[in-house]
């Protein structure tokens, strides 16, 4: 098998849908945008809110686009014959989930900085908080990912999707978000840095097993 | 006891049992296919033609009975045998975002060995040379299922499984894939398809299974 082809094949599909990969960064840009709108300009009251902002809009951001990872593959049977093929399906998925992360997660953290200004987070801090979504937007990726492979197969999934994973995913939000808050008041922020670095470790290495899984299971009836 | 000589391409299954829900699509049936012997399942609409097919090609499950390829379990043989088949659904797998020049190379990616055929001359033998870089999406449905038989032109691997491989080709299509089902059967390959039409495959043995029989 060719890892780069099947790279390029899903950045190529990424790029012809690219009006659909907009949505989630409206949203994240829309869902900060409003909370100085609706709470007050006060910068001291927008500096204390803005990691926590910031994390939730991403996490309900990356959520938009997860129950699209394997859809249209399943419909079109594509899956099917990914499945069939000799290359080891947690692999293929694995670099499924990483392309999939390159188009939604990473355009969320290139767009943070700007976010983290709107809401009058200190300029010193802006490093950490980018590290601090870098470690877990994969995370959050894999997660969606594992509910979306377990889904595929449903009629309507909308709703189920988000209930399977938003608890997996409090862990994440809950360190990530004081890696950012710590870093604003200027604690030191390592430990839950580290924190995220190892779910990071774990999310990459044990969900692609979960995610095969869950495909060969949604497929079997 | 003397174990019995399987032929090197052979699938053979013994005592099958497929349910679904609480309807039995098939009973302990037991069949073998050979090197350059193609199996037609026949049955009405419903009957499990699919679902079949799915078993066999290990993307379902039984519920008993016994799968060999080449005199191994399926269970041992898993990468092997995904290895040595090509699968063509009743959604064929082409995605309509690509062209089907890009499609074929997607295909070509997953495989463990490199394509004998390049891309081109492959859509060159299923006609699409003219349409080799235009989206999937402004093909016609018969034209998508030309781009999907291009896939089994990529590499040779020994067992085919075509379910409703007719479907929407025209006459050229049909004759193409008759054409390419009688040189896979001349190199000693062997294929399962499910079909409501006969398929002309003479001087080669078509064996018949109809399902729906068993209540």
């Amino acid at each position: 098998m060719k890892p780069a082809a099947l790279i390029q094949r899903d950045l190529l599909l990424a790029y012809r849908r690219r009006s659909e990969l907009a949505t989630p960064l409206i949203f994240f840009v829309m869902v900060t945008g409003l909370f100085p709108l609706a709470l007050s300009p006060e910068p001291a009251l927008l500096r204390t809110l803005a990691p926590g902002v910031v994390w939730v809009a991403a996490l309900l951001a990356g959520l938009i686009g997860q129950e699209s990872l394997f859809k249209s593959d399943y419909e079109d049977g594509s899956l099917e014959q990914l499945l069939l093929s000799p290359a080891p399906l947690e692999f293929v998925v694995l670099l499924r989930v990483f392309t999939h992360w390159l188009v939604t997660g990473l355009p969320l953290v290139i767009l943070s900085p700007l976010m983290g200004l709107l809401l009058n987070y200190p300029a010193a801090a802006m490093g950490t908080l980018v590290v601090s979504l870098l470690l877990g937007t994969p995370i959050l990726s894999f997660l969606g990912a594992v509910g979306a492979a377990l889904t595929v197969g449903l009629r309507r999934s909308g709703m189920l999707l988000p209930i399977l994973i938003l608890p997996l995913a409090v862990p994440v939000l809950i360190f990530g978000a004081s890696t950012a808050a710590r870093a604003a008041s200027g604690e030191p922020t390592a430990a839950p840095l580290y924190f995220l670095g190892a779910m990071l470790v774990l999310a990459v290495t044990l969900a692609p097993y979960a995610i095969a899984g869950g495909l060969r299971v949604s497929l079997e009836s | 006891m003397i174990a019995p000589i399987t032929p090197p391409n052979a699938l053979s299954v013994s005592n099958l049992d497929i349910w679904r829900g609480e309807r039995c699509l098939c009973q302990s049936i037991s069949f073998a296919v050979i090197s350059g012997e193609a199996l037609h399942l026949l049955g009405a609409n419903g009957a499990g033609k699919t679902t079949l097919i799915r078993v066999l090609a290990g993307l379902g499950r039984a519920d008993g009975g016994e799968l060999c390829w080449r005199g191994q379990p399926l269970r041992e043989s898993g990468a092997e045998y995904r290895a040595s088949l090509a699968y063509l659904g009743h959604s064929s797998g082409v995605k309509l975002g690509l062209t089907p020049r890009e499609n074929l190379t997607a295909a070509g990616a997953l495989l463990a060995v490199p394509s004998a055929t390049d891309a081109t001359a492959a859509l060159a033998r299923v006609g699409l040379t003219q349409q080799a870089d235009l989206p999937c999406s402004t093909l016609s449905m018969g034209q998508r299922r030309r781009a999907a038989l291009a896939r089994l032109l990529l590499v040779r691997v020994p067992v085919w499984f075509l379910d409703e491989p007719l479907t929407s080709l025209d006459r050229s299509g049909v004759g193409l894939l008759t054409g390419m089902l009688k040189e896979h059967l001349t190199v000693g390959g062997l294929a399962v398809f499910a079909s409501h039409q006969p398929l002309d495959l003479e001087p080669f043995p078509v064996k018949t299974l109809l399902l729906g029989e068993v209540v």
